[in-house]
């Protein structure tokens, strides 16, 4: 087991960061730490990394006991959101930092990191300083760095939360395919809930200190365990008495079994999206359409329309 | 489907015309810049200029006579000495106190921020008695432990490099404490994951960080060490040839209406230009 981390309990005075967490993570996965913000999946990585140390529990890395081991014998590779640059480190020295402190001989240093800058694509830029590089290449750097010591678990804080969306979407493609390159156990945080459905093996759920799931993401997605996972992970209305994915809600032109009447109260269209708010009896659902289906139901504000949800979808009852 | 718009006429900005206010308002501007400067002239300028003028009217002669004199001789030792050590350890502790004020939370964090600035604001003439009252033989705390161990802190050396290591104290916090808090502590973070032990993270990372700020602090605690008068004066005992730093010797040569005031008052203004120098080399770098 790459990571097991049980039993684990963290307070900041009066306030609850962790409440008996669980958390395991196979060798070489890539797994999500996905909330919101203040829910703990920050303190949670970094008890892991051994920067904070937990009230209660036990951590394991690579199945050897790390819980008393402070953060430098861990081995770690830890990953900031704002960066963490040694600013008055070049960028080759930033990534050879490691190395230098194990006292690696320079020959062996300086293989290593150019092979890394040639991994980030930085490589042209070894001599410059942290502030002569973008968000982006910043970044890119402090992953290099990471890596540079061969860590046996590599944990991000929010990596992309500083960058733009672009910048953010292509660094996002950019660490899975490092991931499958490299295959370090990886544990990131995050509260995008793309980001982890885009990236990860694994999805872990954690609000106001507690796990709510944990699975792959089209177990969370598809078959979320409660409502706040539902929502979290993905859009949702509800439908009479229970909460359905938008897109999930069928919409027919006549009466049909197991659907419910309803009236199209306003059309919206997004790009190649239309989303149609709807008046069905107590609840006002909205439904997420392609400009194809909508068009071949005709859709109007003012038409009457049947709605049930799509057989294979999955639904919970609304609280 | 509409009409056309009416013409729109754009008329210039009227020339504003010359009126007594306007004479006025440059006549008090003119008179605030004279009373500021006249002000910096006669606090600041003139006296420097007097003390220039002095020397050199003395003459040559003089001038090497005063420098040269046995006690004054004695003096650039003893306040190479006492300056030198004072500034090291003023050094040492102020980059350890900001490191704890900056990163740690502890009951007493907020006291200890305002003790800081304590010697900048009593009299230092009062931190020369408290000394004396805390490490003199006859009448200190621990008077009587350091007699029967013989180490002399009043009258001596030790005493001397407490009371002006005291009045620089906040210099040197004041100017890394801010870096230390803006840059805050993921750097220090991030070397402790890549494995760098505490006093390799100090060297490596938190040293490099605060080097300007540093350094300008240390300027500021040299030039305030070489004139400190106050403190010195009451630990020391002001004793000729023994314990007395370039100061003193200035105040006594003053006093006693003897030659070599001037002279020697010339060389710590030339110190002292040469650390503003230093400090203003540094500064607009500091301020990255």
């Amino acid at each position: 087991m790459g990571i097991a981390a049980h039993g684990i309990s963290k307070r900041f005075g009066d306030f609850v960061a962790l409440d008996d967490v669980d958390l395991d993570v196979e060798s070489g996965q890539l797994t999500a730490l996905l909330g919101p913000s203040g829910g703990g999946k920050s303190t949670l990585l970094r008890i892991i990394g051994g920067l904070e140390n937990p009230d209660e529990g036990t951590v394991h890395i690579d199945d050897v006991e790390a819980t008393g081991v402070p953060a430098q014998r861990r081995n770690v590779g830890f990953v900031f959101q704002h960066y963490a640059a040694f600013k008055h480190l070049s960028v080759y020295r930033n990534v050879a930092f490691g190395l230098e402190i194990r006292h690696r001989p320079k020959a062996e240093i300086r293989q290593r990191v150019h092979e890394l800058l040639e991994l980030v694509h930085l490589d042209q830029f070894a001599d410059r300083l942290p502030s002569q590089l973008s968000g982006g290449q910043r970044q890119r750097m402090a992953l290099a760095r990471a890596l540079a010591v061969e860590p046996k678990v590599l944990l991000l804080d929010e990596p992309f939360g500083a960058l733009d969306t672009k910048v953010r979407k292509e660094l996002r493609d950019w660490l899975r395919r490092l991931h499958d390159e490299v295959h370090v156990t990886t544990v990131f945080v995050t509260h995008d809930q793309e980001e982890a459905l885009e990236v990860s093996d694994e999805i872990v759920v954690i609000n106001n200190g507690r796990i709510e799931q944990t699975g792959t993401p089209n177990d969370l997605y598809d078959h979320p365990a409660n409502d706040f996972v539902m929502s979290f992970l993905g859009p949702v209305t509800q439908l009479g008495e229970r909460l359905v994915r938008p897109h999930d809600i069928e919409v027919l032109g006549a009466e049909t079994a197991g659907a419910v009447p309803g009236e199209v109260v306003r059309l919206v269209r997004i790009g190649f999206e239309v989303r149609a708010e709807l008046r069905a009896g107590d609840s006002d659902p909205w439904v997420q359409l392609t400009r194809g289906q909508a068009d071949a139901l005709d859709l109007q504000p003012g038409r009457a329309v049947w709605l049930r949800p799509a057989h294979d979808a999955s639904t919970l009852a609304a609280s | 489907m509409t009409d056309t718009p009416p013409p729109v006429v754009i008329e210039p900005p009227s020339r504003p015309t010359r009126t007594a206010a306007p004479r006025k308002r440059r006549l008090v501007k003119y008179l605030l810049r004279a009373v500021a400067v006249g002000y910096v002239a006669v606090l600041v300028a003139m006296p420097l200029v007097v003390v220039v003028w002095r020397t050199i009217d003395q003459g040559a002669s003089t001038f090497w006579d005063a420098i040269s004199a046995p006690d004054a001789v004695h003096a650039y030792q003893v306040t190479a000495e006492v300056a030198g050590l004072a500034v090291l350890i003023n050094t040492v502790f102020g980059v350890g106190v900001a490191l704890l004020l900056a990163r740690y939370r502890f009951p007493g964090r907020s006291l200890l921020n305002v003790l800081i600035d304590v010697p900048i604001s009593i009299s230092p003439i009062i931190v020369g008695l408290a000394l004396v009252l805390v490490f003199g033989w006859t009448t200190g705390w621990f008077g009587s432990e350091l007699q029967n161990a013989g180490i002399e802190v009043i009258f001596s050396t030790p005493g001397m490099v407490l009371a002006t290591a005291f009045v620089c104290l906040p210099l040197v916090v004041r100017e890394v404490l801010p870096v230390l808090e803006e840059e805050g502590i993921e750097q220090d973070q991030a070397a402790r994951s890549l494995g760098a032990n505490a006093l390799q993270r100090l060297v490596r990372i938190t040293l490099p960080t605060i080097k300007w700020a540093l350094a300008y602090g240390v300027v500021l605690s040299i030039a305030r060490a070489l004139g400190e008068f106050g403190a010195v004066r009451v630990v020391s005992g002001d004793v000729t040839g023994q314990t007395q730093t370039l100061t003193l010797v200035v105040d006594q040569r003053a006093e006693q209406f003897e030659p070599g005031a001037y002279q020697l008052s010339m060389v710590l203004i030339a110190v002292s230009a040469i650390c503003i120098v230093v400090i203003s080399l540094i500064r607009p770098r500091g301020e990255r």
